[in-house]
């Protein structure tokens, strides 16, 4: 009776460091996507200032995988990953979308890529942040990748480093490439 | 004079933080909705959603521009006629439970809504086992005096009492 009640403390520590150790590794800033798995929002955003083309969810629906990077002129990660979506573009060969996100002037987005390069088949640009919320952004940079019929199987929050382009978003891709 | 400085300043000290800390103002009047009933249940719904830029504030609290989009997308929705519960499932759609400083009742969430409830008919228990416990082995010391002791105890007092009265 009296060695059970003793036991009890040891049992409640054992139990809670238990969960601890099976929490360390996880980034409790990073929120879980709901639309893992689920069709990409419907949207339609107008092109960069002087180029044709805009984004649509059409874009993401013509049968190959393709890759949405959420990125703006003023988010200063952004351009710390910059290099790597260029690498990410050169490397997976699919089709690498933009979405520019809320930019203070139109134009911003245009002179941050002709500075840093354009590694982007398409940019479309969301001024109100509209299509980001359907999107579930919370913070840029973000990273989804698209399967060919449009549903989004993986999403990247915060900037794409040398490891997560080599372990995690080129491996599955190359997964979904089939 | 100083005494009423210091009063003074006493209640600058206490008042300026926790008015310059007011969460009251993120919310900006040009978002505001000229219904003001509309504008209330906007502020009830905005309460219950977390900042996910911050993430323990409310977007009613926060400053963050991402607060403010969803706080402008939760008044154009009441706009457009939906129920409060509509607009809270649209913001949950994009951004899952965890937007819900309330954290629904389902599965997932048993034991999360159930542990306080246990913790507390568990302390009960401990708290009624240990009073049991106490109860018996308490019981052979308040047996009833033997005889021999009865009677010292009443000399011994009997003494006492009479010492007292002299």
């Amino acid at each position: 009776m009296r060695f059970s009640i003793a036991v009890i403390p040891l049992v409640l520590f054992a139990a809670l460091a238990g969960v601890f150790l099976l929490n360390i590794d996880k980034d409790a800033s990073v929120v879980p996507s709901v639309l893992i798995d689920k069709p990409a929002p419907e949207f339609s955003l107008p092109p960069l200032p002087g180029r044709d083309k805009g984004l649509s969810r059409a874009d993401l629906t013509k049968g190959e995988v393709s890759v949405l990077n959420v990125f703006a002129s003023w988010c200063v990660p952004c351009r710390a990953e910059h290099p790597l979506i260029k690498r990410l573009s050169r490397e997976a060969d699919v089709p690498v979308y933009g979405l520019n996100y809320k930019e203070k002037d139109p134009e911003d987005g245009v002179k941050w890529l002709a500075e840093l390069g354009d590694p982007y088949a398409a940019v479309g640009m969301d001024l109100s942040g509209r299509t980001g919320i359907d999107f579930g952004v919370y913070g840029v940079p973000e990273t989804f990748i698209i399967d060919g019929t449009g549903q989004i199987r993986y999403k990247h929050v915060g900037p794409v480093t040398v490891e997560v382009l080599e372990k995690v978003l080129l491996p599955k891709i190359a997964e979904l490439k089939g | 004079m100083i005494s009423r400085f210091k009063l003074v300043f006493g209640a600058l000290a206490i008042l300026v933080p926790v008015i310059a800390s007011n969460p009251a103002f993120a919310v900006n009047p040009d978002e505001m909705l000229s219904n003001p009933v509309l504008e209330e249940r906007a502020r009830e719904i905005s309460k219950e959603l977390r900042c996910l830029v911050c993430q323990n504030q409310s977007i009613d609290d926060s400053d963050a521009e991402l607060a403010r989009d969803l706080r402008v997308l939760v008044r154009e929705r009441l706009v457009a006629g939906d129920d409060n519960e509509e607009v809270i499932d649209y913001i949950v759609a994009r951004y899952g439970d965890y937007v819900l400083l309330n954290p629904p009742l389902k599965p997932e969430t048993y034991i999360l809504w159930a542990s306080p409830a246990v913790l507390v008919v568990l302390a009960l228990l401990a708290v009624f086992a240990f009073y049991r416990r106490k109860q018996r082995e308490g019981s052979p010391a308040s047996a009833s005096l033997s005889k021999d002791e009865q009677e010292r105890l009443d000399e011994l007092l009997g003494t006492s009492n009479d010492d007292g009265k002299s």
